[in-house]
């Protein structure tokens, strides 16, 4: 069996009837790890504990325990949701040495579910970002072409899972850090409906905007995946409690008959040839399949980068006050800790632990709160932000889904765009609205740029409706020209 | 104009230590990028009322009941300095 090539199922089933081992599977990963890591620096830790922990569960089958249908499947978890004992740093120096004593509870599920956890995988500074270009651990690299920035800001994550150096990935998505950095590298990544996955343990950005989603080789595995970490848990109160579908077992690529909407104010002249003849491409598979398309308006998703950009720095304000040196994490040095006047004590240890941008959009978020812009920026987008929510659950009633490319252009050179902030922001404008309006999200592989950089499409389906997004992915996903390709760096 | 002075009294409210050179710099993008986004000012919400969470959440409380999740020592186990079971920090008062 070809670890690389293998799915979910597959390597589950094998492990459960002993024809390999969760020692085996870790133990090839990790080996991939430390010949192709190097090259990406996708990973920042490795979990020194995964041969002991993939042990136990083979210890389990032997004495023929009850196990989970993940069993011996090799994840790599961003560096963003805590896991207990291995350390975790957001990417960033402020939490360079902090090791959670506790798990995340989608690290939790997973363990629960059979999976081994390899190790931490890099992402911009507290999520912030759309390249992986911000972590304090060096920046990442496109598995397809290491020039070039894999996205972000769970960039480690999809190039990881690109290299294969995990059998399947969890990222986090704000304003489209899943779906980018899957369209960026080649892989399929979903989020899921906003309070489908427990927040409890994942360092919070915005907590009206985060959720955490897998970033797999196939769909098959991201519905896996999600039956394992979703569902309502009392340590996050945002958490739903509707019932998790087995959307592995309800999959299907028949979606004749399905409505599938294009957006209107999406279309514009900037998108990139390349990708533009990818979402025709895709647009003309669904129809052969036996899907209605329709064009459909929302006409607010032309606001969707400043009210993502408001709503999320003014959160992520209040959220980053916490780090402060005094429990946990980075904490300046004074000669006299009995002269210091807090404030400083406070300032010096936060100035020297934030990188820039995670500094500039505190600073942006703490301007849009302030006495006097309060009501012109925050509340103001939060009205905004409402309306939005209305048009989409209208259009809804319409159409099942919608498609759309997933970001302007493929995946840009490192260094490209990282000297201007809002050029650096309006890469997001496909993406952002679904969080706004707390809509599940997905980006499936499904073309290739000339420069041999890969094109993903995007599928945004009504709350709670993954299901109906993962069927037309499978669609796609059999459509793919990009299927079968692998990255330069293998 | 975000000015310098603007960003250092935001800095001081975000309890953020940044150089004369840095307020200068933030100043000149957070200016941009404002009047970029200013656009939000055009859409019509009188009456609307914010939305806050993307999601219909039913209220949930857990049972006021005390539970031993985390060990002291574990609390305290990434504490950047430390006496006893105290974290260390500067005067207060």
């Amino acid at each position: 069996m070809d670890l690389t090539k293998a799915s979910f199922k597959e390597v589950s089933d094998s492990v459960k009837q002993k024809k390999i081992s969760a020692v085996e599977v870790a133990q090839f990963f990790l080996d991939r790890i430390e010949k192709l890591n190097p090259k990406l620096n996708a990973y920042i830790a490795i979990n020194q504990a995964a041969l002991k922990e993939a042990k136990v569960l083979d210890d389990k089958i032997k004495k023929n325990e009850e196990v989970g249908p993940l069993a011996g499947v090799a994840f790599g978890i961003k560096d963003l949701l805590c896991t207990k004992g291995l350390r975790t740093t957001a990417g960033s120096k402020i939490l360079n040495n902090f090791v959670p004593p506790y798990d995340a509870t989608a690290v939790a599920r997973l363990k629960n579910s059979g999976a081994t956890i390899l190790g931490k995988l890099n992402l911009d500074e507290f999520a912030m970002g759309s390249s992986n270009e911000t972590s304090y651990f060096g920046k990442c690299h496109n598995p397809w072409n290491t020039d070039y920035v894999p996205g972000g800001s769970s960039g480690g994550s999809a190039a990881a899972q690109a290299a294969r150096l995990a059998m399947g990935t969890i990222g986090t998505d704000t304003g489209g850090s899943i779906r980018q950095p899957a369209s960026f590298c080649g892989v399929v990544g979903i989020k899921p409906t906003y309070g489908r996955v427990s927040r409890y343990g994942i360092v919070a950005y915005a907590s009206s905007l985060d959720q955490a989603g897998p970033i797999t080789s196939s769909v098959v595995d991201a519905a896996l995946t999600l039956e394992s970490i979703c569902g309502f848990d009392e340590k996050d109160s945002t958490t739903s409690t509707k019932k998790t579908p087995q959307f592995s077992k309800n999959l299907t690529a028949n979606i004749k008959g399905m409505k599938i909407g294009l957006v209107k104010e999406y279309q514009n002249d900037e998108t990139h040839p390349d990708v533009l003849k990818t979402y025709t491409y895709a647009i003309e598979e669904l129809q052969k399949a036996g899907a209605e398309i329709i064009e459909v308006s929302i006409p607010l998703v032309e606001f969707a980068v400043p009210m993502y950009y408001l709503i999320a720095a003014s959160e992520a304000s209040s959220n980053l006050a916490r780090y402060d040196g005094v429990r946990y994490g980075h904490r300046a040095e004074f000669k006299d800790l009995s002269s210091i006047q807090l404030e400083d004590f406070y300032s010096q240890s936060r100035g020297e632990g934030f990188g820039k941008e995670v500094k500039r959009r505190i600073m942006l978020g703490t301007y849009c709160l302030s006495t006097g812009y309060y009501d012109a920026y925050y509340n103001k987008a939060c009205q905004v932000r409402r309306l939005l929510r209305e048009q989409y659950i209208n259009i809804f009633k319409k159409c099942d889904a919608l498609l759309s490319p997933v970001t302007i252009s493929p995946a840009f050179k490192i260094g490209e765009r990282s000297g201007d902030p809002l050029k650096m922001y309006l890469n997001d404008i496909f993406t952002t609205a679904t969080n706004l309006a707390g809509l599940p999200g997905m980006s499936v592989p499904f073309g290739m740029s000339s420069l041999g950089l890969p094109i993903g499409v995007q599928l945004t389906g009504a709350h709670y409706e993954e299901q109906k997004i993962l069927n037309i992915a499978c669609a796609l996903e059999m459509a793919s020209t990009a299927k079968g390709s692998l990255p330069n760096v293998f | 104009m975000i000015d310098q002075k603007t960003i250092e009294h935001i800095a001081k409210l975000a309890r953020l230590s940044i150089t004369s050179e840095e307020a200068i710099e933030y100043g000149e993008q957070l200016t941009k990028v404002l009047n970029h986004f200013q656009q939000i000012s055009k859409i019509e919400t009188t009456g609307i009322e914010p939305l806050v969470t993307p999601a219909e959440i039913e209220f949930y409380a857990r049972a006021d009941e005390a539970r031993h999740e985390t060990t002291t020592d574990e609390m305290l186990m990434n504490a950047p300095d430390k006496a006893g079971n105290l974290f260390k920090v500067p005067p207060v008062v």
